[in-house]
């Protein structure tokens, strides 16, 4: 993370460098100092940067992505501008035409904001709280479960399991949320489980 | 991938089959660029369309969609005829040497042991001769008629260049040229990678294709070294970790597996996971499953998983058929035996095939929930779309949960590149309206069930109740907090077994490695794989420094490789016999006399001395395997099968339809296609403006590449009357769709078993959600079936008919 300061403080000095030099060169050495206090700083310096990496293929390029606010501060941020990661090994600093775009990808305008229920024969999704959504799955999961858990199998093995409802990870998820995952499937006793490693 | 997208820098020769990296990992493809530029590398493309990777290749050859084996082996018969195998390697690092069963046989396209009403084989003869003391007998002169080289070379006699062009419509100069270009590699001086992805394992032998490959790299001596390798080209950024992890229906992470209901017991499912060594002084490294194993059940469980219970194993749930993959799910679904189904992240919709049978399926649920950071079609299957999406939603009865969930850059974890790097990020941004945290929703889901059970009580709860969930904040877990289960801590001060005296490490301390791990209960660890990722010298994936001694491109300190930072897999094999690099330009690990040593993590013990410990180390042999005994369902050596859907009969078996041990859903046989009803040879494929179904959503890239199209060749355009970008119906056995036709060079008719073979390409990106004009994709015509292995369903080639129309109506 250190290395986004020295970035940072990279980009102002590059500024006021170049602008130095060209002056100089012109003979204006005595005001060089003064106008380049006067030259404004590049918007981004202002920005949060962020290491992140682009959530499309398997090349995994590093991005660095720019925010209005500090979520470590406990801010809100709005994501400015994204770019490659120059220091990045794999993609040292370029992105092709879905990466380049990511800004839209996070601020797409179907984006999804809220927790939504379609009910049976309805044509459209209503809004409803995370509470309402979140106890409506744990409830239907669990009578799911009960009346469909088989424990033993006709031979008397054993078995603890539940085939009648099932579960598709996501493969641009991060480790830790597949682990979390996993758990809560797998401890669910679930069987009908997989990802997107086959499309 | 066995390497990493930095060291494709060091090879000589890029071989895209399979694959498009240009087009599909653009910024991966810049080390190809590398490697022709700075050390004059080449670059083949075989591919059915001339791709942007043909269009910059320096030898291009045409091959008809699933017909790559035939190709491959080739290729294998060609280097054998020629002399062109690095010998050392093939006789000291594979089973080239080892002695088959006599009752094992190939004939007419089948082995020994098919029983056609259960489409499977009894595998028993499948495998090595075994002398009295255990170990499986070898003749290294390669003189005896049943070693492995030389029914391997009996195997592939057939597939000639003649024959190879009659079944791929390469021509035969052309073969003969790539196959010449690949064969120079059999140089210890010389690499070749391979660069796949989707194009060899979306076919109903998908891992086979890939297996011709591998062994024809062992031929040449190329997989282990620098530049060489088996490079997948993974298509989603974590589909690696999704894997690794373990998240399909029979996988414990790790590459560890779930058991089957006839491993009555903790003993039983044990005693066939002993991985006895096959020759003398072998690693045969999964001898230690059990140490993983009971690591990963305290993980889960923690003081629940005892001894006395066998470490909480009734907890795991036990398969009664080898898989419950996607294409098991829809089908029983389409049975009405599933009421639940839950999408975390997933648009099944768009891209699984047969899409009437899965609007069918998804209709007979009960609930579906989804998990999405955007609109996805699977969460709106029952809204009608024109003729895009026909349904009546009236008579959809079942009930939708869509939940909205952070993306890429609001959330904090590690992600897997292809190169097996798990690399840290952090987020930058607040979330869009309600949106959260996938962990924050599953440990909802998992609070709630388990507050369900205690109240009302219910099927089994212990192993909810017990789950192991040791969070600060229960409600949300802290990705720092789930990554250190990941890499694996241990509950009791751990002694080193040659000095009880000696501390190896303290009670809560974080693992170095999985060398530590341990089967009594004393360490915790939720993916052996990924020990050493965050140790008590702190997240080894937040690492960021790219410094690379002498640019051999494997940036050590960059992140975390799997297993142990090791970048380069089988990397003992770039050393010969006595542990010198086989190419000192190309050095990577060698032998000192006492240790292994060099610019890799040793894939070896660090003591292990050459000549006595083989190099493939997962293997019982301690080799790789060119014959691969019964570990693939449909044979040990690959054979030539045509698509399910195929424009020809198989020309060395033409009685035989696909892949005779693909497994088939009774209601799927029906539907599929002839070439006399569907004369044309369809695939599936991406384009560089676009990544499957999300980019719709992002409006630059919708005003780069809008509208659905299907890109066919002048030829076929003419014989059809088709007009360049006027509408045409394409339909299979299974659906119908409309686009707009896109006539291109970039697709010629191929001649095929003398008969000309028309290829029709259709893109997949669009849909009914999102920036982009509405779509339909090709899955409404894809075949429902999968690979025999894996179930990756036959996406790349079927058949299909054309003709010019009117534009859809629109809803």
């Amino acid at each position: 993370m250190n290395m986004e300061l020295s970035r940072r403080a990279f980009l102002r000095s590059a500024g006021a460098g170049v602008a130095g030099t060209a002056i100089g060169a012109f003979g204006f050495g005595g005001i060089e100092a003064a106008h380049a206090s006067s030259i404004r700083a590049f918007k981004l310096t202002t920005m949060v940067e962020t290491r992140n990496t682009c959530p499309y293929c398997s090349v995994a390029c590093g991005i660095i992505t720019y925010s209005k606010g500090d979520l470590r501060k406990g801010e809100k941020a709005e994501l400015v501008h994204i770019e490659g990661d120059v220091d990045h090994p794999t993609n040292r600093g370029t992105l092709c035409p879905k990466g380049a775009a990511l800004l839209d990808f996070a601020k797409a305008e179907t984006r999804l904001k809220y927790p939504m229920i379609r009910k049976p024969g309805s044509d459209k999704f209503e809004r409803v709280s995370w509470d309402q959504a979140l106890d409506r799955i744990a409830r239907l999961m669990k009578d799911d479960r009960d009346q469909n858990f088989v424990a033993k199998n006709n031979d008397g093995v054993t078995v603890n399991r539940w085939t009648t409802t099932g579960f598709l990870a996501a493969s641009a998820t991060t480790n830790e949320t597949a682990f979390v995952t996993y758990k809560v499937v797998r401890s669910a006793g679930m069987l009908v489980f997989d990802n997107q490693a086959r499309v | 991938m066995t390497n990493s997208w930095t060291d494709i820098q060091n090879t000589d020769l890029v071989v895209i089959m399979g694959g498009n990296a240009a087009e599909a990992h653009p910024c991966g493809f810049k080390w190809v660029t590398e490697a022709k530029a700075n050390r004059g590398a080449k670059l083949i493309v075989v591919d059915p369309r001339f791709t942007r990777s043909a269009s910059v290749a320096d030898f291009y050859a045409p091959i008809r969609q699933g017909t790559d084996i035939a190709f491959l082996l080739g290729v294998i018969k060609y280097c054998i005829d020629n002399d062109k195998v690095q010998w050392d390697y093939v006789k000291a690092f594979t089973n080239a040497s080892y002695l088959v069963k006599d009752g094992f046989s190939y004939s007419d396209g089948l082995f020994v042991g098919y029983d056609e009403s259960k489409r499977d084989y009894n595998r028993s003869e499948w495998d090595y001769q075994i002398g009295p003391d255990g170990y499986a007998l070898v003749d290294e002169t390669l003189q005896n008629p049943r070693c492995v080289w030389n029914l391997l070379k009996q195997h592939v006699a057939q597939y000639t260049p003649e024959m190879v062009e009659r079944i791929c419509g390469t021509p035969k100069d052309k073969f003969l040229k790539v196959a010449q270009m690949i064969s120079e590699t059999s140089s210890p001086q010389k690499a070749m990678t391979s660069m796949y992805a989707l194009g060899w394992t979306q076919h109903s032998k998908g891992s086979q294709n890939i297996r011709s490959m591998a062994m024809l790299q062992l031929i040449l001596g190329n997989i282990g070294i620098r530049g060489g390798g088996m490079n997948a080209l993974r298509g989603h950024s974590n589909i690696q970790g999704l894997t690794d992890v373990g998240l399909m229906s029979n996988l414990i992470p790790g590459y560890l597996t779930i058991p089957t209901e006839r491993e009555v017991d903790f003993q039983t499912y044990m005693g066939s996971r002993g991985f006895k060594p096959l020759r003398p002084n072998q690693m045969s490294y999964w001898q230690n499953y059990g140490k993983f194993f009971v690591s990963f059940q305290k993980a889960m469980w923690g003081s629940a998983a005892t001894k006395d219970n066998n470490w909480a194993f009734e907890y795991l749930p036990k398969l009664d058929v080898p898989a419950y993959d996607m294409l098991r799910a829809f089908e029983l679904m389409h049975e009405g035996k599933m009421n639940g189904y839950v999408c975390q992240g997933f648009n099944p919709l768009q891209s699984m095939p047969n899409k009437a049978k899965l609007i069918r399926g998804l209709s007979k649920l009960k609930y579906l929930i989804t998990m999405d950071p955007l609109e996805t079609e699977t969460s709106r299957f029952w809204e009608k779309h024109g003729e895009i999406n026909d349904v009546d939603p009236k008579s959809i009865q079942t009930e939708v949960i869509q939940l909205p969930t952070t993306c890429f850059a609001e959330d904090e974890g590690a992600l897997v590149n292809s190169g097996r790097w798990l690399q840290w990020h952090w987020p930058g941004a607040t979330p869009p309206g309600e949106a959260k945290h996938d962990t924050w929703i599953m440990a909802q889901i998992h609070l709630r069930l388990k507050a369900l059970y205690a109240k009302e009580g219910g099927a089994f709860p212990d192993p909810i109740a017990n789950l192991h969930w040791p969070y600060k904040d229960q409600g949300e877990p802290h990705p720092v907090e789930i990554a250190k289960e990941l890499n694996g801590y241990v509950l009791e001060t751990v002694y080193d077994p040659a000095d009880p005296t000696k501390v190896v490490l303290e009670k809560g301390k974080q693992v170095a490695g999985f060398g530590v791990l341990r089967d009594d209960g004393t360490t915790a660890c939720g993916c052996w794989i990924y020990s050493g990722c965050y140790t008590e010298a702190g997240n080894m994936m937040a690492r960021r420094d790219n410094t690379d001694r002498d640019n051999t491109g494997a940036h050590p300190n960059w992140a975390f490789s799997w297993p142990a930072n090791r970048r380069i897999l089988y990397n003992r094999a770039s050393a010969d016999l006595d542990g010198k690099a086989w190419d000192p330009s190309r050095k990577l690990i060698e032998w000192d006399g006492t240790r292994w040593s060099g610019y890799d993590v040793p894939d070896i013990a660090p003591t292990a001395k050459p000549r006595e410990v083989g190099p493939f180390i997962m293997n019982p042999e301690g080799v790789s395997r060119l014959f691969t005994r019964g570990m693939m369902r449909e044979g040990p050596f690959p054979v030539h099968y045509e698509p399910f859907e195929a424009p020809i009969a198989n020309v060395i078996a033409p009685k035989i339809r696909g892949n005779p041990v693909a497994r088939v859903f009774k209601n799927d046989m029906t539907q599929f296609g002839d070439a006399t009803e569907f004369p044309y040879a369809a695939t599936s494929y991406r384009l560089t403006e676009h990544f499957h179904f999300w980019t719709k959503h992002v409006w630059v890239n919708a005003v780069l590449q809008p509208e659905f199209f299907v890109e066919i060749s002048e030829e076929l355009a003419r014989e059809k009357s088709i007009q360049p970008g006027g509408w045409v119906r394409v339909w299979s056995k299974r659906g119908s769709i409309k686009a707009k036709a896109v006539v291109t060079k970039r697709i010629r008719p191929l001649i095929c078993d003398g008969k000309p073979v028309h290829v029709v390409g259709i893109p997949l990106h669009w849909g009914f959600t999102g920036a982009a004009k509405e779509g339909f994709g090709p899955n409404a015509l894809t075949p429902f079936v999968g690979d025999a292995n894996i179930e990756t369903p036959e996406f790349k080639a079927f058949l299909v008919n054309i003709e010019p129309t009117t534009p859809p109506a629109v809803a």
